[in-house]
């Protein structure tokens, strides 16, 4: 333990990129074995179920410290993170621990089935024990979430320097389901075994977005595009008489979309095909909303299944006839894709939505064009198809592992934006915790009574440069209202301009819309409060 | 109802019965100042009456101004009301400020510390029947380590930057942080070089306490010659271009809030020390304690959580607004503007 809290203190306590690499690394050679593939899990969000709910942990804690629960929940919005808080206020120990990371976890584990008697006093016993920085290491693995700046991405690179297997093939290895429990880091890393792949999915190859002119992609027939569709990513595998369901969060989802199971006979053993998963209604793309109602639930009732159907739409082909097929050019991944899905429609175009087959694979149509004005008119077209915009893919082009630059970029429409008066304020966690950074957005609005009022329409947290949320920050805090537990309303004063993908009525929300992923685009200091648009312009942005 | 004793008004804490404010914020014909920190004291007074120590802070702060210097203890009397200072121990000079009138006792703190850090008189307890405290730290997240083991921390780190040939560059508000990091950072290790805020402010105190000795950073500076050394600069500098130009180099911030891992994070810094010139949790409830107060009124920092925390322990506890920014005002401090450096 005490070699991995040693860990995330110096992860934690850097931002460079190349440091964090390097302790990694460091760490992957010096480890524990069992300790090193606990890492990996950690790092790559497969931590053992919590074994403690965190009131209880709220509860002893601060029972614990000898402070009332009140100044406890106060203290947390004010960290922004629980383990940090608890770690903070337990009276500080100066011993350490000679146990391991996989007995803590291995004790973590067991620690599920017990008693509340029985955690409690395992808890006071670490805590009482632990210095603080293994305190509030112990109390992040009991709580979850282990966000201290290292992407799955960055802990493979250092297990690839430390292990010096490439870092593709590394990627590859650390998909799918496997157990840290049960695994060990020889067979996990360094084995070649080909008996455990039947359920794993490739590593996803992302695009970035494209930067400058389109038009300097170049030579246009080098390209291919198609609609970026806005749903669930993800990879539909077929081997064995099995089907997974893998969405691009690495969550095997197979369960949640038992649409899925009608592929099993309908398309051949050894193939995986990426796609979106994306709701089909009446024939025609509904919107993520509707997806939304679906991604929560784990087991899906049969009202649901018929209320929102879904589907995949295919654009890629990484394995056909068993064989790993993603270094051929894309465009004959493609055509094997086409042929694929054309076997199943027994002729019918594959993309129609005069389909009698009813099984849930759609070809992801790509576009013709000749030249990048074309294109481009098609990607104005991207709101009317339920598309967040375009994706290009060069047409030679293999299908790499994870985020890369030049072969494939997202070319997404203009968002839409709206101006917004700020109303309601909360703290942030991580780096801005004890900071104002999520905010509450209305628009006017006029009630029953015919008086204008701001009715709220989107939370946003993201946008503004950290010297801007400092300014925010500090104006809130003099600006204050009410207070309700950790939100704050404001005096209606400043005007932002937000910015979101799509929007969609709702009646979940309040203002009867929905949008998708808003943001602040930026602070509008030279409007007015009068001056911020009302519900009834947002609603026009209704497609 | 007779008036109490200090009130609250718009252009500070006020005394009726003497015609005199304490620590204003807007200008007033008579103020009396509990330290020289810009949120304390303000421009614009005709009368200043301060510690003989704050003297010298202020007058380099806002220029010629009329004040007049009192000792620790000292009795003065306006109108009846008798005033005294007394030490706070947040920053050298630093008063907490005492009011009698007709047996009834109140003391303002100003911003205060209760451990000794060996360049401030250290903080005595007065006892009163109201305290008018500062919370800027009333969470019982804070928990400050002895002052000795933070510097030992600092002078390490600075000594493990040299050998890997960096320049440390340590972040600290330029009145009393930076002098009490100056105090007691080792020069046996190597050069200790400054910002001008600093090196100015340095300058003032080198009469009233033993610093060691200081190079102010100038146009004529080499980058070269920073190298193993350390640099005292404010928070303001950091992200500057007088600090880019210092490459390689490492950043540590002294601050209370360095407590918490989001505050160093959010400023990018490498490596941040927790140490406050203010009282941390258990500080606070202690000092209130040992005064005897049956009334606390909190001005700044945390005030609503600390003062109702205080009457669920059986204080007559309230808080009041001021424009008092305790180490906020350190973290979000205006620009210092540096001298360029080559």
């Amino acid at each position: 333990m005490k070699k991995f809290a040693s860990l995330i203190k110096t992860l934690d306590s850097t931002n460079k990129t190349n440091v964090k690499v390097q302790a990694l690394a460091d760490y992957f050679t010096d480890a524990d074995d069992s300790d090193k593939v606990w890492t990996i899990a950690i790092l790559s969000h497969r931590r053992p179920p919590r074994p403690v709910n965190t009131t209880l942990l709220r509860e002893w804690a601060s029972d614990l410290a000898n402070i009332p629960l009140w100044l406890f929940e106060e203290s947390y919005h004010i960290v922004g993170d629980l383990a940090e808080t608890i770690a903070l206020i337990i009276p500080s120990a100066k011993t350490s621990t000679e146990k391991n990371l996989t007995q803590f976890l291995k004790e973590m584990i067991a620690l599920k089935k017990k008693t509340d008697e029985a955690k409690k006093s395992y808890l006071y016993e670490n805590w009482k024990t632990l210095d603080y920085y293994e305190r509030f290491v112990f109390t992040k693995l009991i709580t979850g979430g282990f966000r201290i700046g290292v992407s799955q991405k960055l802990m493979t690179r250092a297990l690839s320097r430390a292990v010096e297997i490439d870092e593709d093939i590394l990627a590859y290895k650390l998909m799918g389901n496997w157990d840290p429990n049960k695994i060990s880091f020889q067979e996990l890393v360094l084995e070649e075994n080909a008996s455990d792949y039947l359920s794993k999915p490739y590593p996803f190859y992302l695009a970035y977005a494209i930067e400058g002119e389109v038009a300097d992609l170049g030579d246009v027939n080098a390209w291919s595009a198609e609609h970026k569709w806005d749903g669930i990513r993800s990879q539909v595998i077929l081997r064995n008489n099995e089907l997974f369901v893998w969405s691009r969060g690495e969550e095997l989802v197979t369960d949640k979309y038992p649409e899925f199971s009608a592929l099993i006979g309908a398309i051949p053993n050894g193939t995986v095909i990426d796609g979106e998963i994306l709701p089909y209604l009446d024939g025609a793309i509904g919107t993520f909303n509707d997806l939304q109602t679906r991604i929560g639930r784990k087991k899906v009732s049969k009202a649901l299944l018929e209320k929102v159907p879904v589907i995949l739409k295919a654009y890629d082909l990484l394995e056909w006839e068993g064989k790993d097929i993603r270094t051929l050019p894309f465009t004959e991944r493609r055509k094997l894709l086409e042929r694929l899905v054309e076997t199943i429609t027994s002729g019918t175009p594959a993309d129609s939505e005069a389909r009698t087959d009813k099984k849930p694979l759609y070809l992801s149509p790509t576009i013709h064009f000749s030249s990048w004005n074309e294109v481009a008119e098609e990607r104005d077209r991207a709101r009317e198809m339920r598309s967040e915009g375009l994706m290009l893919k060069r047409k030679d082009s293999p299908y790499l592992v994870g985020r890369k630059k030049g072969d494939w970029w997202k070319w997404k429409v203009d968002p839409l934006t709206i101006d917004a008066v700020l109303t309601y304020a909360m703290r942030g966690h991580g780096r801005r915790s004890n900071l104002f950074t999520d905010y509450t957005f209305g628009l006017w609005n006029k009630n029953e009574a015919g008086e204008k009022e701001l009715v709220t329409f989107a939370k946003a947290y993201s946008g503004l440069t950290d010297a801007e949320f400092r300014k925010v920050d500090a104006w809130i805090k003099k600006n204050t209202l009410e207070r309700f537990g950790p939100v704050r309303s404001v005096t209606p004063y400043h005007v932002f301009e937000i910015a979101f993908e799509g929007i969609a009525l709702s009646k979940r929300h309040k203002s009867g819309v929905a949008t998708r992923f808003p943001r602040i685009l930026r602070w509008r200091q030279d409007k007015k409060i009068e001056e911020a648009d009302s519900l009834s312009t947002l609603k026009k942005l209704i497609p | 109802m007779k008036k109490p004793l200090l009130e609250f008004t718009n252009k500070g804490i006020y005394c009726s019965a003497a015609k005199v404010y304490l620590d204003p914020w807007q200008p007033v014909d008579k103020a009396i100042i509990s330290h020289g920190h810009a949120d304390h004291s303000r421009y614009g007074h005709k009368h200043y009456i301060t510690h003989h120590r704050n003297v010298p802070i202020i007058s380099h702060r806002l220029g010629e101004i009329n004040v007049i210097g009192k000792e620790w203890g000292e009795t003065f009397v306006i109108n009846n009301v008798k005033f005294s200072l007394h030490p706070a121990g947040h920053i050298i000079g630093s008063s907490q400020i005492r009011v009698e009138s007709k047996g009834e006792v109140w003391v303002f703190t100003g911003d205060y510390k209760t451990e000794n850090d060996g360049i401030s008189t250290p903080y005595e307890v007065v006892k009163c029947n109201t305290f008018i405290t500062e919370c800027t730290f009333g969470l019982p997240a804070f928990k400050w380590i002895p002052q000795k083991e933070v510097l030992d921390d600092i002078n390490q780190w600075w000594a493990e930057n040299q050998t890997e040939g960096k320049t440390s560059v340590l972040f600290g508000y330029s009145l009393g942080k930076a002098q009490r990091l100056l105090k007691y950072l080792n020069p046996d290790i190597g050069k200790i070089y400054t910002h001008g805020a600093i090196e100015n402010m340095t300058r003032v105190l080198r009469p009233l306490v033993d610093f060691p000795e200081t190079t102010l950073i100038t146009r004529e500076t080499k980058k070269e010659a920073l190298l193993g050394n350390i640099v005292l600069a404010p928070p303001s500098a950091h992200g500057s271009t007088w600090i880019r130009k210092m490459v390689p180099y490492v950043t540590a911030s002294a601050s209370g809030w360095m407590t918490f891992r989001g505050a160093r994070r959010r400023r990018a810094i490498d490596k941040g020390f927790v140490l406050s010139d203010h009282c941390d949790w258990q500080g606070l409830l202690d000092s209130i304690k040992a005064t005897g107060a049956e009334k606390v009124i909190c001005t700044h920092g945390y005030t609503e959580i600390f003062s109702r925390y205080l009457s669920e322990q059986g204080y007559d506890a309230r808080t009041e607004e001021t424009q008092y920014e305790g180490e906020l005002g350190e973290l979000n401090a205006a620009k210092e503007e540096p001298v360029e450096m080559n």
